[in-house]
């Protein structure tokens, strides 16, 4: 089995266990439903709350670096800290921390492969007793934003046109159809339903395993392959709301090594709501899996 | 302590596959609710019997996928 291209960024959860009182390790949980935290988690880990801490509540954005600076040190993780995240629905959300991370620079970033949901499954210790950290005695330094991983929307509305970029929109075929407008039971976030013209539906899921591990590389390869993606592909991945995609643009990029990847975390939300955005409904035009 | 009695299963709810996750920890049951696509989680619940857990996560479940528009394509 070929290894993945990164494979430095992915921990097992055997790896987890055994680093969990490291100094220089930090894990942190982050979940979609903040409360999963409570319910147990990894001992030793702290909680992020993506909707309040892992964004700008006031402005559509990612952290400021000033505030990502704060987090990070509150949160006792220095430059050289070995920060592992981890969370609910296969690691969405902890994916887009890991993105964020990245953006800022943070070089030793990992990700607990199969997530919360391969921890319960395998029957390990939970504590149930909030973690706190002890902040940082130096304080945390992000690097500038690096944008090379983030897309805008005139980078996608250019990509759209040209159609020299793999579109891949990671939600559900009836989000992608346009049937609904947001995942079964959650609020509607749009005014629109569709997908942007041209885009591949791969949804996020193809890139995992029953047990919420990652699937192999060479799997990894046929199912993007398919779609039209290659090594050097210029690829924009996007969803509802950026966490997804993330997810997909960590597989892209991390584990498939397709450097030209980037994700798009204005998503559907920005797409379906702009006047006048070109919007293709219904499937793939060219039929891909979905 | 460690989860025990872990447990996933499918359940459809007005036409949505549902995918429902049981543990115990300690004396407690834990259940949480899924859409299966995309995998969004729905309801989580606490309870002191399997059964209450899951009923709570599935009412919340129902209540929250009967608000769910399916639109002609």
């Amino acid at each position: 089995m070929s290894s993945y291209a990164h494979p430095e960024v992915l921990v097992k959860t055997d790896w987890v266990a055994g680093h969990a009182n490291d100094p220089n390790v930090r894990v942190v949980e982050i979940d979609v439903d903040t409360k999963a935290y409570d319910e147990g988690h990894v001992p030793g880990a702290i909680a992020w709350a993506w909707n309040t801490q892992l964004c700008d509540t006031v402005v559509r954005d990612i952290l400021p670096k000033s505030q990502f600076e704060k987090l990070m040190t509150q949160s006792g993780v220095n430059n050289d800290t070995t920060l592992v995240l981890y969370g609910d629905n296969n690691n969405w959300f902890a994916a887009w921390a890991f993105w964020q991370a990245k953006i800022y620079g943070h070089k030793d970033v990992r990700i607990m492969d199969g997530g919360r949901k391969k921890w319960l499954a395998e029957g390990r210790e939970l504590e149930t007793q909030a973690g706190s950290a002890t902040p940082s005695a130096k304080p945390y330094r992000a690097n500038e934003p690096d944008y090379s991983i983030r897309a805008f929307l005139p980078q996608v509305q250019q990509a759209q046109k040209s159609g020299r970029t793999v579109l891949i929109d990671v939600r559900s075929p009836q989000e992608f159809t346009g049937e609904i407008l947001a995942p079964p039971g959650l609020p509607e976030t749009c005014q629109r339903g569709g997908h942007i013209p041209g885009a591949h539906n791969v949804p996020w899921g193809r890139a995992c395993n029953d047990d919420g591990t990652f699937k192999p590389l060479e799997e990894l390869q046929k199912v993007y392959s398919a779609e039209g993606v290659n090594q050097s592909s210029p690829v924009i991945a996007y969803c509802r709301i950026g966490e997804r995609s993330s997810h997909t643009w960590f597989v892209l990029k991390y584990l498939m090594g397709v450097d030209n990847a980037v994700n798009y975390d204005g998503s559907w939300t920005e797409w379906g709501n702009l006047v006048g955005a070109p919007v293709e409904k219904g499937a793939e035009k060219s039929a891909g899996q979905a | 302590m460690k989860p025990e009695n872990y447990s996933e299963r499918r359940v459809e709810i007005d036409g949505w596959p549902v995918n429902v996750t049981t543990y115990q920890l300690g004396g407690k049951w834990h259940a949480k609710a899924d859409n299966v696509s995309p995998g969004a989680g729905l309801a989580r619940a606490e309870a002191d019997t399997p059964e209450a857990a899951e009923q709570q996560v599935l009412d919340r479940a129902r209540e929250l996928l009967a608000r769910t528009k399916r639109r002609e394509v």
